[in-house]
Protein backbone atom coordinates (compact mmCIF):
# COMPACT_ATOMS: atom_id res chain seq x y z
CA UNK A 1 0.00 0.00 0.00
CA UNK A 2 1.17 3.50 -0.71
CA UNK A 3 2.19 5.38 2.41
CA UNK A 4 0.13 8.49 1.59
CA UNK A 5 -3.05 7.46 -0.23
CA UNK A 6 -4.19 9.97 -2.85
CA UNK A 7 -7.68 11.44 -2.89
CA UNK A 8 -10.26 10.95 -5.65
CA UNK A 9 -9.23 14.10 -7.49
CA UNK A 10 -5.60 13.05 -7.69
CA UNK A 11 -5.81 9.55 -9.12
CA UNK A 12 -6.17 8.79 -12.84
CA UNK A 13 -9.60 7.84 -14.12
CA UNK A 14 -10.76 4.34 -14.99
CA UNK A 15 -8.50 2.67 -12.46
CA UNK A 16 -5.51 3.29 -14.72
CA UNK A 17 -2.43 2.06 -12.84
CA UNK A 18 -0.30 4.98 -11.76
CA UNK A 19 2.13 2.79 -9.85
CA UNK A 20 4.00 -0.35 -10.69
CA UNK A 21 2.64 -3.49 -9.05
CA UNK A 22 6.09 -3.94 -7.47
CA UNK A 23 5.17 -0.99 -5.26
CA UNK A 24 2.14 -2.83 -4.00
CA UNK A 25 3.50 -4.86 -1.11
CA UNK A 26 1.19 -7.86 -0.97
CA UNK A 27 3.17 -9.02 2.03
CA UNK A 28 0.76 -6.79 4.03
CA UNK A 29 -1.94 -9.40 3.50
CA UNK A 30 -0.06 -12.26 5.13
CA UNK A 31 -1.17 -13.86 8.37
CA UNK A 32 0.73 -17.14 7.94
CA UNK A 33 4.37 -17.06 6.92
CA UNK A 34 6.12 -19.80 4.93
CA UNK A 35 9.26 -20.98 6.76
CA UNK A 36 11.71 -22.91 4.63
CA UNK A 37 13.71 -25.87 5.91
CA UNK A 38 17.03 -26.19 4.06
CA UNK A 39 17.69 -29.73 5.37
CA UNK A 40 14.47 -31.21 4.05
CA UNK A 41 14.48 -29.23 0.76
CA UNK A 42 15.52 -31.14 -2.39
CA UNK A 43 15.73 -27.94 -4.54
CA UNK A 44 13.06 -29.30 -6.87
CA UNK A 45 11.86 -25.72 -7.61
CA UNK A 46 8.16 -26.59 -7.38
CA UNK A 47 7.60 -23.76 -4.92
CA UNK A 48 9.31 -21.28 -7.25
CA UNK A 49 6.99 -22.30 -10.09
CA UNK A 50 3.80 -22.48 -8.03
CA UNK A 51 4.12 -19.23 -6.07
CA UNK A 52 1.50 -16.88 -7.54
CA UNK A 53 3.47 -13.82 -6.42
CA UNK A 54 6.85 -14.86 -7.81
CA UNK A 55 8.11 -14.44 -4.28
CA UNK A 56 10.42 -17.47 -4.17
CA UNK A 57 13.68 -17.62 -6.04
CA UNK A 58 16.68 -19.93 -6.03
CA UNK A 59 20.00 -18.37 -5.06
CA UNK A 60 22.75 -20.45 -6.79
CA UNK A 61 25.59 -18.91 -4.80
CA UNK A 62 24.24 -20.00 -1.46
CA UNK A 63 22.09 -22.89 -2.77
CA UNK A 64 19.14 -21.40 -0.89
CA UNK A 65 15.44 -20.93 -1.71
CA UNK A 66 14.92 -17.24 -0.88
CA UNK A 67 11.49 -15.90 0.09
CA UNK A 68 10.65 -12.25 -0.56
CA UNK A 69 8.38 -11.44 2.37
CA UNK A 70 7.52 -8.02 0.91
CA UNK A 71 5.42 -9.88 -1.64
CA UNK A 72 4.68 -13.29 -0.12
CA UNK A 73 0.96 -12.99 0.69
CA UNK A 74 0.87 -16.10 2.84
CA UNK A 75 -1.38 -18.16 0.58
CA UNK A 76 0.35 -21.41 1.53
CA UNK A 77 0.45 -22.83 -1.99
CA UNK A 78 4.21 -23.42 -1.75
CA UNK A 79 3.81 -25.40 1.49
CA UNK A 80 0.95 -27.37 0.00
CA UNK A 81 2.84 -28.26 -3.18
CA UNK A 82 6.27 -28.95 -1.67
CA UNK A 83 6.87 -32.72 -2.15
CA UNK A 84 9.42 -32.74 0.69
CA UNK A 85 7.26 -30.90 3.28
CA UNK A 86 10.16 -28.47 3.54
CA UNK A 87 7.88 -25.43 3.98
CA UNK A 88 5.84 -24.82 7.10
CA UNK A 89 3.17 -22.13 7.40
CA UNK A 90 3.59 -20.40 10.77
CA UNK A 91 1.31 -17.75 12.26
CA UNK A 92 2.89 -14.29 11.98
CA UNK A 93 4.66 -13.38 15.20
CA UNK A 94 4.99 -17.08 16.17
CA UNK A 95 7.77 -17.93 13.72
CA UNK B 1 -22.48 27.05 -37.06
CA UNK B 2 -25.37 27.79 -39.33
CA UNK B 3 -28.29 25.54 -40.03
CA UNK B 4 -27.43 23.05 -42.75
CA UNK B 5 -29.39 21.69 -45.70
CA UNK B 6 -31.03 18.39 -44.73
CA UNK B 7 -32.72 15.66 -46.69
CA UNK B 8 -35.85 13.93 -45.54
CA UNK B 9 -35.67 10.14 -45.63
CA UNK B 10 -38.40 7.73 -44.58
CA UNK B 11 -36.80 5.61 -41.86
CA UNK B 12 -37.96 3.50 -38.99
CA UNK B 13 -36.29 4.06 -35.62
CA UNK B 14 -33.77 1.27 -36.03
CA UNK B 15 -32.76 2.44 -39.49
CA UNK B 16 -32.50 6.00 -38.20
CA UNK B 17 -30.06 4.77 -35.54
CA UNK B 18 -28.02 2.76 -38.07
CA UNK B 19 -27.90 5.79 -40.38
CA UNK B 20 -26.64 8.02 -37.57
CA UNK B 21 -23.95 5.51 -36.64
CA UNK B 22 -22.90 5.31 -40.30
CA UNK B 23 -22.29 9.05 -40.30
CA UNK B 24 -20.38 9.17 -37.00
CA UNK B 25 -17.10 7.73 -38.27
CA UNK B 26 -17.28 4.78 -35.87
CA UNK B 27 -14.22 2.52 -35.65
CA UNK B 28 -15.73 -0.59 -34.11
CA UNK B 29 -19.23 -2.02 -33.90
CA UNK B 30 -19.65 -5.28 -31.97
CA UNK B 31 -23.23 -6.43 -31.72
CA UNK B 32 -25.57 -9.36 -31.47
CA UNK B 33 -29.05 -9.16 -32.96
CA UNK B 34 -32.13 -9.26 -30.74
CA UNK B 35 -35.70 -8.20 -31.46
CA UNK B 36 -36.56 -5.31 -31.77
CA UNK B 37 -33.01 -4.06 -32.28
CA UNK B 38 -32.18 -6.51 -35.10
CA UNK B 39 -32.64 -4.03 -37.93
CA UNK B 40 -29.86 -1.82 -36.55
CA UNK B 41 -27.34 -4.65 -36.65
CA UNK B 42 -28.53 -5.92 -40.05
CA UNK B 43 -28.51 -2.49 -41.62
CA UNK B 44 -25.14 -1.60 -40.23
CA UNK B 45 -23.57 -4.87 -41.39
CA UNK B 46 -24.87 -3.99 -44.87
CA UNK B 47 -23.10 -0.65 -44.70
CA UNK B 48 -19.93 -2.51 -43.78
CA UNK B 49 -20.37 -5.11 -46.55
CA UNK B 50 -21.08 -2.40 -49.13
CA UNK B 51 -17.97 -0.49 -48.12
CA UNK B 52 -19.99 2.54 -47.06
CA UNK B 53 -18.18 2.74 -43.72
CA UNK B 54 -14.66 2.16 -42.53
CA UNK B 55 -15.74 0.24 -39.44
CA UNK B 56 -14.56 -3.08 -38.01
CA UNK B 57 -17.78 -5.04 -37.50
CA UNK B 58 -17.47 -7.85 -34.97
CA UNK B 59 -20.14 -10.51 -35.15
CA UNK B 60 -20.10 -11.80 -31.58
CA UNK B 61 -21.77 -14.84 -30.04
CA UNK B 62 -23.64 -13.07 -27.23
CA UNK B 63 -24.44 -9.69 -25.78
CA UNK B 64 -22.01 -10.27 -22.93
CA UNK B 65 -19.28 -10.51 -25.55
CA UNK B 66 -20.73 -7.61 -27.54
CA UNK B 67 -20.17 -5.42 -24.51
CA UNK B 68 -16.78 -6.94 -23.63
CA UNK B 69 -15.63 -6.36 -27.19
CA UNK B 70 -16.98 -2.80 -27.15
CA UNK B 71 -15.19 -2.02 -23.89
CA UNK B 72 -11.84 -3.30 -25.09
CA UNK B 73 -12.16 -1.57 -28.46
CA UNK B 74 -13.08 1.67 -26.75
CA UNK B 75 -10.17 1.26 -24.34
CA UNK B 76 -7.77 1.41 -27.31
CA UNK B 77 -9.19 4.82 -28.16
CA UNK B 78 -11.59 3.56 -30.83
CA UNK B 79 -15.01 5.13 -31.29
CA UNK B 80 -17.34 2.25 -30.49
CA UNK B 81 -21.02 1.47 -30.90
CA UNK B 82 -23.30 -1.40 -30.03
CA UNK B 83 -27.03 -1.97 -29.73
CA UNK B 84 -29.26 -4.28 -27.77
CA UNK B 85 -32.64 -4.77 -26.08
CA UNK B 86 -34.31 -6.57 -23.20
CA UNK B 87 -32.63 -9.90 -22.39
CA UNK B 88 -29.58 -8.78 -24.35
CA UNK B 89 -29.13 -5.80 -22.05
CA UNK B 90 -29.68 -8.03 -19.05
CA UNK B 91 -26.97 -10.40 -20.28
CA UNK B 92 -24.62 -7.42 -20.64
CA UNK B 93 -25.25 -6.32 -17.07
CA UNK B 94 -21.93 -7.45 -15.62
CA UNK B 95 -19.96 -5.77 -18.39
CA UNK B 96 -21.97 -2.55 -18.28
CA UNK B 97 -20.37 -1.82 -14.93
CA UNK B 98 -16.96 -2.59 -16.38
CA UNK B 99 -17.63 -0.14 -19.23
CA UNK B 100 -18.50 2.69 -16.86
CA UNK B 101 -15.77 1.75 -14.36
CA UNK B 102 -13.10 1.63 -17.06
CA UNK B 103 -14.42 4.93 -18.41
CA UNK B 104 -14.90 3.61 -21.93
CA UNK B 105 -17.32 5.93 -23.75
CA UNK B 106 -19.20 3.26 -25.68
CA UNK B 107 -22.44 4.43 -27.28
CA UNK B 108 -25.29 1.94 -27.30
CA UNK B 109 -28.85 2.13 -28.52
CA UNK B 110 -31.25 0.21 -26.34
CA UNK B 111 -34.46 -0.58 -28.19
CA UNK B 112 -36.57 -0.78 -25.07
CA UNK B 113 -38.39 -4.07 -24.67
CA UNK B 114 -39.99 -5.97 -21.79
CA UNK B 115 -38.04 -8.56 -19.82
CA UNK B 116 -38.99 -12.22 -19.60
CA UNK B 117 -40.86 -14.13 -18.23
CA UNK B 118 -43.35 -14.58 -19.76
CA UNK B 119 -41.47 -13.84 -22.92
CA UNK B 120 -42.56 -10.64 -24.63
CA UNK B 121 -40.94 -8.77 -27.49
CA UNK B 122 -42.80 -5.47 -27.12
CA UNK B 123 -42.00 -2.16 -25.54
CA UNK B 124 -41.59 -1.20 -21.98
CA UNK B 125 -38.69 0.34 -20.09
CA UNK B 126 -37.96 -2.43 -17.61
CA UNK B 127 -34.76 -3.46 -19.42
CA UNK B 128 -33.05 -0.09 -19.08
CA UNK B 129 -34.52 0.69 -15.65
CA UNK B 130 -32.65 -2.36 -14.33
CA UNK B 131 -29.45 -0.59 -15.39
CA UNK B 132 -30.23 2.66 -13.64
CA UNK B 133 -27.30 2.45 -11.23
CA UNK B 134 -24.70 0.90 -13.50
CA UNK B 135 -22.98 4.19 -14.35
CA UNK B 136 -24.27 4.77 -17.87
CA UNK B 137 -25.78 7.99 -19.16
CA UNK B 138 -29.36 7.28 -20.28
CA UNK B 139 -31.17 9.35 -22.89
CA UNK B 140 -34.69 8.53 -24.12
CA UNK B 141 -36.00 9.50 -27.55
CA UNK B 142 -39.59 10.42 -28.26
CA UNK B 143 -39.51 9.61 -31.98
CA UNK B 144 -37.18 8.27 -34.66
CA UNK B 145 -35.96 11.74 -35.54
CA UNK B 146 -34.83 12.19 -31.97
CA UNK B 147 -33.26 8.73 -31.95
CA UNK B 148 -31.19 9.77 -34.98
CA UNK B 149 -30.23 13.12 -33.44
CA UNK B 150 -29.53 11.60 -30.01
CA UNK B 151 -27.12 8.96 -31.33
CA UNK B 152 -25.01 11.65 -32.96
CA UNK B 153 -25.11 13.73 -29.78
CA UNK B 154 -24.34 10.67 -27.66
CA UNK B 155 -20.86 10.21 -29.15
CA UNK B 156 -20.01 13.80 -28.36
CA UNK B 157 -21.39 13.55 -24.83
CA UNK B 158 -19.82 10.20 -23.97
CA UNK B 159 -16.39 11.10 -25.37
CA UNK B 160 -16.25 14.56 -23.79
CA UNK B 161 -13.13 14.57 -21.62
CA UNK B 162 -15.09 15.81 -18.61
CA UNK B 163 -17.55 12.95 -19.04
CA UNK B 164 -15.84 9.81 -20.43
CA UNK B 165 -18.87 7.68 -19.61
CA UNK B 166 -20.73 5.13 -21.72
CA UNK B 167 -24.06 6.38 -22.99
CA UNK B 168 -27.23 4.58 -23.94
CA UNK B 169 -29.95 6.01 -26.12
CA UNK B 170 -33.33 4.42 -25.52
CA UNK B 171 -35.98 4.15 -28.21
CA UNK B 172 -39.27 2.37 -27.73
CA UNK B 173 -39.37 -1.10 -29.25
CA UNK B 174 -41.70 -1.42 -32.27
CA UNK B 175 -43.47 1.87 -31.51
CA UNK B 176 -40.35 3.60 -32.84
CA UNK B 177 -38.01 0.84 -33.97
CA UNK B 178 -40.35 -0.61 -36.60
CA UNK B 179 -42.47 2.41 -37.50
CA UNK B 180 -41.69 4.44 -40.59
CA UNK B 181 -41.27 8.15 -40.04
CA UNK B 182 -39.90 11.06 -42.05
CA UNK B 183 -36.45 11.69 -40.62
CA UNK B 184 -34.34 14.74 -41.51
CA UNK B 185 -30.79 13.67 -42.17
CA UNK B 186 -27.79 15.97 -41.83
CA UNK B 187 -25.12 15.81 -44.55
CA UNK B 188 -22.35 13.25 -43.87
CA UNK B 189 -19.62 15.87 -43.59
CA UNK B 190 -21.65 17.99 -41.16
CA UNK B 191 -22.06 15.03 -38.81
CA UNK B 192 -18.44 14.00 -39.18
CA UNK B 193 -17.34 17.52 -38.34
CA UNK B 194 -19.76 17.74 -35.45
CA UNK B 195 -18.60 14.56 -33.72
CA UNK B 196 -14.93 15.19 -34.65
CA UNK B 197 -12.06 12.82 -33.89
CA UNK B 198 -12.21 11.00 -30.58
CA UNK B 199 -9.90 12.57 -28.01
CA UNK B 200 -8.48 10.86 -24.93
CA UNK B 201 -7.24 12.46 -21.71
CA UNK B 202 -3.67 12.15 -20.42
CA UNK B 203 -3.10 10.00 -17.36
CA UNK B 204 -0.14 9.00 -15.25
CA UNK B 205 1.04 5.46 -15.98
CA UNK B 206 2.83 2.97 -13.72
CA UNK B 207 6.19 4.56 -14.55
CA UNK B 208 5.02 8.00 -13.47
CA UNK B 209 4.85 9.19 -17.07
CA UNK B 210 1.91 11.09 -18.62
CA UNK B 211 0.44 8.96 -21.39
CA UNK B 212 -2.80 8.98 -23.40
CA UNK B 213 -5.62 7.10 -21.63
CA UNK B 214 -5.75 4.20 -24.07
CA UNK B 215 -4.32 0.74 -24.52
CA UNK B 216 -1.31 1.14 -26.78
CA UNK B 217 1.69 -1.24 -26.83
CA UNK B 218 3.98 1.72 -27.52
CA UNK B 219 2.92 3.38 -24.26
CA UNK B 220 1.72 0.56 -22.01
CA UNK B 221 -1.10 1.25 -19.57
CA UNK B 222 -3.24 -0.96 -17.37
CA UNK B 223 -6.88 0.07 -17.03
CA UNK B 224 -9.29 -1.06 -14.35
CA UNK B 225 -7.55 -3.92 -12.52
CA UNK B 226 -7.80 -4.64 -8.79
CA UNK B 227 -8.91 -1.86 -6.45
CA UNK B 228 -9.55 -2.79 -2.83
CA UNK B 229 -10.81 -0.81 0.13
CA UNK B 230 -7.92 1.55 -0.47
CA UNK B 231 -8.96 3.06 -3.86
CA UNK B 232 -12.27 1.61 -5.11
CA UNK B 233 -14.33 4.23 -3.30
CA UNK B 234 -12.26 7.06 -4.86
CA UNK B 235 -12.84 5.70 -8.36
CA UNK B 236 -16.60 5.49 -7.78
CA UNK B 237 -16.60 9.09 -6.57
CA UNK B 238 -14.89 10.08 -9.83
CA UNK B 239 -17.69 8.42 -11.79
CA UNK B 240 -20.29 10.36 -9.82
CA UNK B 241 -18.46 13.62 -10.50
CA UNK B 242 -18.44 12.92 -14.23
CA UNK B 243 -22.17 12.21 -14.13
CA UNK B 244 -22.72 15.61 -12.52
CA UNK B 245 -20.57 17.26 -15.20
CA UNK B 246 -22.50 15.39 -17.89
CA UNK B 247 -25.60 17.48 -17.07
CA UNK B 248 -23.99 20.56 -18.59
CA UNK B 249 -22.33 18.67 -21.41
CA UNK B 250 -25.64 17.12 -22.53
CA UNK B 251 -27.17 20.60 -22.68
CA UNK B 252 -24.23 22.12 -24.54
CA UNK B 253 -24.03 19.31 -27.09
CA UNK B 254 -27.80 19.52 -27.60
CA UNK B 255 -27.61 23.29 -28.18
CA UNK B 256 -24.64 23.05 -30.50
CA UNK B 257 -26.34 20.33 -32.53
CA UNK B 258 -29.61 22.21 -32.75
CA UNK B 259 -27.82 25.14 -34.40
CA UNK B 260 -27.24 22.88 -37.39
CA UNK B 261 -30.39 20.81 -37.29
CA UNK B 262 -32.84 23.48 -36.21
CA UNK B 263 -34.37 20.91 -33.85
CA UNK B 264 -34.53 21.24 -30.08
CA UNK B 265 -35.67 18.84 -27.40
CA UNK B 266 -36.32 21.16 -24.51
CA UNK B 267 -32.95 22.05 -23.00
CA UNK B 268 -31.57 18.61 -23.87
CA UNK B 269 -32.26 17.23 -20.40
CA UNK B 270 -36.00 17.76 -20.08
CA UNK B 271 -38.65 19.00 -22.44
CA UNK B 272 -41.43 21.12 -21.00
CA UNK B 273 -44.60 21.09 -23.09
CA UNK B 274 -47.17 23.83 -22.40
CA UNK B 275 -45.93 23.86 -18.86
CA UNK B 276 -45.52 27.56 -18.00
CA UNK B 277 -49.07 28.15 -16.77
CA UNK B 278 -49.98 24.50 -16.37
CA UNK B 279 -51.63 23.37 -13.14
CA UNK B 280 -51.84 19.65 -13.79
CA UNK B 281 -48.86 17.90 -15.29
CA UNK B 282 -47.82 14.46 -16.42
CA UNK B 283 -44.20 13.29 -16.50
CA UNK B 284 -43.05 10.56 -18.86
CA UNK B 285 -40.25 9.29 -21.09
CA UNK B 286 -40.10 7.99 -24.64
CA UNK B 287 -42.70 7.76 -27.37
CA UNK B 288 -45.70 8.11 -25.04
CA UNK B 289 -44.85 11.81 -24.82
CA UNK B 290 -46.07 12.23 -28.40
CA UNK B 291 -49.53 10.94 -27.49
CA UNK B 292 -49.58 12.99 -24.30
CA UNK B 293 -48.86 16.18 -26.29
CA UNK B 294 -51.93 15.55 -28.46
CA UNK B 295 -54.07 15.07 -25.36
CA UNK B 296 -52.62 18.20 -23.76
CA UNK B 297 -53.53 20.21 -26.87
CA UNK B 298 -57.09 18.91 -26.74
CA UNK B 299 -57.43 19.69 -23.05
CA UNK B 300 -56.01 23.14 -23.57
CA UNK B 301 -58.72 23.82 -26.16
CA UNK B 302 -61.22 23.03 -23.42
CA UNK B 303 -59.47 25.54 -21.18
CA UNK B 304 -57.87 22.91 -18.94
CA UNK B 305 -54.38 23.93 -17.85
CA UNK B 306 -52.61 20.70 -18.69
CA UNK B 307 -48.91 20.29 -19.37
CA UNK B 308 -46.21 17.68 -19.87
CA UNK B 309 -42.66 17.29 -18.61
CA UNK B 310 -40.74 14.80 -20.70
CA UNK B 311 -37.59 13.44 -19.13
CA UNK B 312 -34.97 13.06 -21.88
CA UNK B 313 -31.94 12.44 -19.67
CA UNK B 314 -32.78 9.90 -16.97
CA UNK B 315 -29.11 9.54 -15.97
CA UNK B 316 -27.77 11.92 -14.92
CA UNK B 317 -31.09 12.95 -13.42
CA UNK B 318 -31.70 16.66 -14.08
CA UNK B 319 -32.95 17.39 -10.58
CA UNK B 320 -32.77 21.19 -10.93
CA UNK B 321 -34.82 21.16 -14.13
CA UNK B 322 -37.38 18.82 -12.60
CA UNK B 323 -37.72 21.17 -9.62
CA UNK B 324 -37.96 24.34 -11.70
CA UNK B 325 -40.64 22.79 -13.90
CA UNK B 326 -42.73 21.10 -11.22
CA UNK B 327 -42.50 23.44 -8.22
CA UNK B 328 -45.82 25.15 -7.61
CA UNK B 329 -47.85 22.82 -9.83
CA UNK B 330 -51.03 21.55 -8.23
CA UNK B 331 -50.92 17.88 -9.21
CA UNK B 332 -48.42 15.77 -11.09
CA UNK B 333 -48.81 12.24 -12.47
CA UNK B 334 -45.62 10.34 -13.17
CA UNK B 335 -46.08 7.69 -15.85
CA UNK B 336 -43.87 4.64 -15.56
CA UNK B 337 -43.43 2.12 -18.34
CA UNK B 338 -41.76 -0.22 -15.84
CA UNK B 339 -42.61 -1.73 -12.51
CA UNK B 340 -40.36 -1.69 -9.48
CA UNK B 341 -41.83 -4.75 -7.83
CA UNK B 342 -42.45 -4.09 -4.18
CA UNK B 343 -41.05 -0.58 -4.51
CA UNK B 344 -44.31 1.34 -4.06
CA UNK B 345 -44.35 2.83 -7.54
CA UNK B 346 -42.31 2.74 -10.71
CA UNK B 347 -38.68 3.87 -10.97
CA UNK B 348 -39.42 7.21 -12.64
CA UNK B 349 -41.93 7.99 -9.88
CA UNK B 350 -39.27 7.39 -7.25
CA UNK B 351 -36.87 9.70 -9.04
CA UNK B 352 -39.36 12.52 -9.51
CA UNK B 353 -40.66 12.26 -5.97
CA UNK B 354 -37.09 12.35 -4.67
CA UNK B 355 -36.27 15.38 -6.84
CA UNK B 356 -39.14 17.53 -5.55
CA UNK B 357 -39.04 16.45 -1.91
CA UNK B 358 -37.12 19.49 -0.69
CA UNK B 359 -39.29 22.00 -2.54
CA UNK B 360 -41.69 23.71 -0.13
CA UNK B 361 -44.39 24.19 -2.78
CA UNK B 362 -44.03 20.71 -4.20
CA UNK B 363 -47.02 19.33 -6.07
CA UNK B 364 -49.23 16.42 -5.07
CA UNK B 365 -47.81 13.36 -6.79
CA UNK B 366 -49.41 10.26 -8.15
CA UNK B 367 -47.96 7.35 -10.12
CA UNK B 368 -49.38 5.46 -13.08
CA UNK B 369 -47.70 2.27 -14.25
CA UNK B 370 -48.70 1.72 -17.89
CA UNK B 371 -47.87 -0.04 -21.12
CA UNK B 372 -46.04 -3.08 -19.76
CA UNK B 373 -45.17 -5.60 -22.45
CA UNK B 374 -46.29 -3.24 -25.20
CA UNK B 375 -49.82 -2.60 -23.90
CA UNK B 376 -51.06 0.35 -25.94
CA UNK B 377 -51.29 3.68 -24.14
CA UNK B 378 -54.31 5.29 -25.72
CA UNK B 379 -55.31 8.95 -25.61
CA UNK B 380 -58.43 8.23 -23.52
CA UNK B 381 -56.24 6.67 -20.80
CA UNK B 382 -54.11 9.78 -20.70
CA UNK B 383 -57.29 11.84 -20.46
CA UNK B 384 -58.34 9.70 -17.50
CA UNK B 385 -55.05 10.57 -15.81
CA UNK B 386 -55.60 14.30 -16.37
CA UNK B 387 -59.17 13.96 -15.03
CA UNK B 388 -57.79 12.35 -11.89
CA UNK B 389 -55.22 15.13 -11.62
CA UNK B 390 -57.99 17.72 -11.78
CA UNK B 391 -59.69 16.02 -8.84
CA UNK B 392 -56.45 15.96 -6.88
CA UNK B 393 -55.84 19.62 -7.73
CA UNK B 394 -59.32 20.54 -6.45
CA UNK B 395 -59.32 18.45 -3.28
CA UNK B 396 -55.63 18.43 -2.47
CA UNK B 397 -56.07 14.73 -1.71
CA UNK B 398 -54.36 11.75 -3.34
CA UNK B 399 -56.54 8.71 -2.80
CA UNK B 400 -54.32 6.07 -4.33
CA UNK B 401 -50.67 6.90 -4.91
CA UNK B 402 -49.76 4.05 -7.23
CA UNK B 403 -52.15 2.91 -9.93
CA UNK B 404 -52.08 0.74 -13.01
CA UNK B 405 -53.67 2.11 -16.14
CA UNK B 406 -54.73 0.07 -19.15
CA UNK B 407 -54.92 -3.03 -16.98
CA UNK B 408 -58.02 -5.23 -16.87
CA UNK B 409 -59.14 -5.03 -13.25
S1 LIG C 1 2.88 -18.53 0.83
FE1 LIG C 1 2.07 -18.17 -1.24
S2 LIG C 1 2.87 -16.16 -1.75
FE2 LIG C 1 4.07 -16.86 -0.01
S3 LIG C 1 5.83 -17.80 -0.91
FE3 LIG C 1 4.34 -19.43 -0.57
S4 LIG C 1 3.27 -19.56 -2.49
FE4 LIG C 1 4.34 -17.61 -2.53
S1 LIG D 1 9.07 -27.23 -3.32
FE1 LIG D 1 9.94 -27.85 -1.37
S2 LIG D 1 11.58 -29.23 -1.93
FE2 LIG D 1 11.03 -28.13 -3.79
S3 LIG D 1 12.42 -26.39 -3.80
FE3 LIG D 1 10.60 -25.69 -2.79
S4 LIG D 1 10.98 -26.03 -0.62
FE4 LIG D 1 12.48 -27.22 -1.75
Amino acid sequence: MSPQPKNWKEIPLGGACWKSSTEYKTGDWRSYKPIWNSEKCTRCMFCHIYCPEGAIKYEPETNDMVFDYDFCKGCGICANECPATAIEMVLEGKE
Amino acid sequence: MAKVEQKIVPLNGDNAVAYAVKQCDVDVVAAYPITPQTIIVEKFSEYVADGEVDTAFVCVESEHTAMTCSITASATGARTFTATASAGLALMHEMLGVASGCRTPVVMSVVNRALSAPINIHCDHSDAMCERDIGWIQIYAENSQEAYDSIIQAFKIAENLDVMLPTMVGLDGFVLSHTLENVSILPDDAVKKFVGERQVPQVMNHEGELVPFKLDPAKPLTIGPLDLHDYYFEHKRQQEESMIKALDVIKKVHDEYSKQSGRTYGNGLVEAYRLDDAEIVTVCMGSTAGTVKTVVDELREKGIKAGLLRIRAFRPLPVKDIISNLAGKKAVAVMDRACSFGGNGGPLFHEIRHAVYDVPNRPKLVNYVYGLGGRDMQPHMIETIYNELQKIAQTGQVEETVQFIGLRE
